[in-house]
């Protein structure tokens, strides 16, 4: 017999070399959670810095009222999926509020926004159509796509000329042709140049999805994404988020104005076969929503300490991600060791930060990611910066 | 089906780079398996290999082959295609 886990030794001997060095920087337990930006984790106070808690909306008391509201109206659970008896007043309300905010026609929930991700992908294009995806492309849209079972074509990384190519390549192909970028990149912290995306998808002719999950609350005067910021909401026919980020609850959401938008319901798997999200997590997000459209100073406040951090980071001469400030700001390291030490040693000091390592990662980059929160203070913000100096710079300057 | 030389040859030049192992390329060798190259570096790798044939090879169709001499079958299908 062939023992089917004998294919993972190799990650059993790497995460063994990992918890040799220290603790599991793949799965950290944070043991009491005290705030947005701080934990209690190995009998230690840590200052959290990488979260994805942008809004910093975690313990927004009417948020967590709502959600405790919702638990003792609704029950702890649905029980069941959106297409039986798992769709409650409260997730209508929801994607109603959310495309109000959005300024889209439709809406549809999900579970995760990983499963966001996987329906969206898979409701869209079918065996006969072609995606066209970013080369550093989140793993949920790769999963999306090959559930889709459309032929998949990688373009580079942020490259509208080289999508221009690919598309060149397969014109006169059957079947309809999407293209997916991101608004910011979870590894790198980089935005996709839209506007010049839009320029390809005026010359070919296509359907344009953007995967907004870190930058959805985050970027744009109105917090609706990086195509709010970019001005060309209209060109974008497809959104796709996240509630796990900015909002602080779990659940994902797709969104459009296509008259046939509302049909995906009954088209996309990994919408239709799980359940539907529990009472009090989508209570959460609704209300955390609602305050992202008349709380804009928590975006200015993720704007000020993102901006300090990236400044921070480039004075200490550390080599980063991309050269835009966004809330994602990842520093390069040299290999996976001394990444892991740094890691260690950072959390030793007080502070938890994202470790990223390939295949992660994209060009086999070695990553010390941090994601900034509108409630970190900036004394928060500048013990971070010191931190990184006395346990990164002074490695990469030795 | 059958890889041409010239093609085995183009893409064993085109997979060098990212062979960290030192091992002698042939046309048998196991692109992911053999020199150890994760998910993400092959995609890299087709990437390199489709603007240098300037021929598109969706990424189901790299799923499918896994040593060099059924890269190179694909591509010549695919140039003559073109």
């Amino acid at each position: 017999m062939i023992d089917l886990l004998d294919k993972h030794k190799p990650i059993a001997e790497r995460h063994a070399r990992m918890m040799a060095m220290g603790v599991n920087a793949v799965g950290l337990t944070n043991d009491k959670i005290l705030s947005p930006t701080r934990a209690m984790i190995n009998g230690r106070e840590t200052i959290l810095a990488g979260t994805n808690n942008y809004m910093g909306i975690t313990f927004d008391p009417d948020c967590i009222k709502a959600g405790q509201v919702a638990m003792a109206e609704f029950g702890t659970g649905t029980t069941g999926s959106r297409i039986a008896n798992g769709s409650y007043a409260l997730h209508k309300e929801l994607e109603t509020e959310l495309a109000k905010f959005l300024k889209r026609k439709h809406c549809i929930v999900f579970t995760t926004g990983y499963q966001a991700n996987l329906g969206m992908m898979s409701g869209l294009a079918g065996p006969k159509d072609t995606i066209f995806l970013d080369a550093d492309s989140h793993s949920s849209i790769y999963d999306g796509c090959t559930l889709s079972g459309a032929k998949l074509v990688r373009f580079r990384h942020n490259d509208a000329t080289d999508l221009d190519k690919r598309l060149t390549r397969s014109e006169g192909e059957e079947g309809g042709r999407l293209v997916v970028v991101e608004g910011i990149y979870s590894m790198l912290g980089d935005r996709a140049p839209l506007a010049d995306f839009v320029a390809v998808k005026k010359k070919h002719g296509f359907q344009l999805l953007a995967d907004e999950a870190h930058s959805f609350g985050v970027l744009g005067p109105h917090g609706r994404g990086l195509a709010d910021e970019a001005g060309v909401e209209d060109d974008i026919d497809f959104i796709v988020g996240t509630f796990s980020k900015s909002v602080g609850a779990i659940g994902g959401f797709g969104a459009g104005n296509h008259p046939l938008f509302e049909t995906l319901r009954y088209a996309m798997r990994p919408y239709m076969f799980t359940a539907s999200s529990s009472p009090a997590s989508i209570a959460t997000s609704l209300a955390a929503i609602k305050k992202l459209a008349v709380e804009p100073e928590r975006r200015d406040r993720l704007r000020a300490n993102s901006a300090r951090l990236f400044a921070g980071f480039k004075g200490l001469g550390l080599d980063m991600g991309c050269d835009t400030v966004s809330p994602v700001i990842a520093v390069k390291c040299a290999d996976e060791v001394s990444t892991i030490a740094m890691w260690n040693a950072l959390l030793e000091a007080g502070v938890y930060v994202n470790i990223a390592l390939p295949p992660g990662t994209p060009s086999k980059l070695c990553l010390l990611r941090c994601s900034v929160s509108a409630a970190h203070s900036f004394d928060d913000i500048d013990k971070i910066i010191a931190l990184f100096g006395k346990v990164v710079a002074s490695r990469a300057a030795a | 089906m059958t890889a041409s030389p010239e093609t085995i040859d183009q893409i064993c030049k085109l997979l060098e780079p990212f062979n960290s192992t030192g091992k002698v390329l042939s046309p048998d060798t196991e692109i992911s398996a053999d020199l150890n190259i994760d998910s993400v570096a092959v995609m890299d790798f087709v990437m390199e290999v489709e603007d240098h044939f300037d021929i598109e090879i969706p990424l189901n169709v790299v799923s499918e082959t896994h040593s060099i001499s059924d890269l190179a079958a694909v591509v010549d299908a695919r140039v003559k295609k073109a």
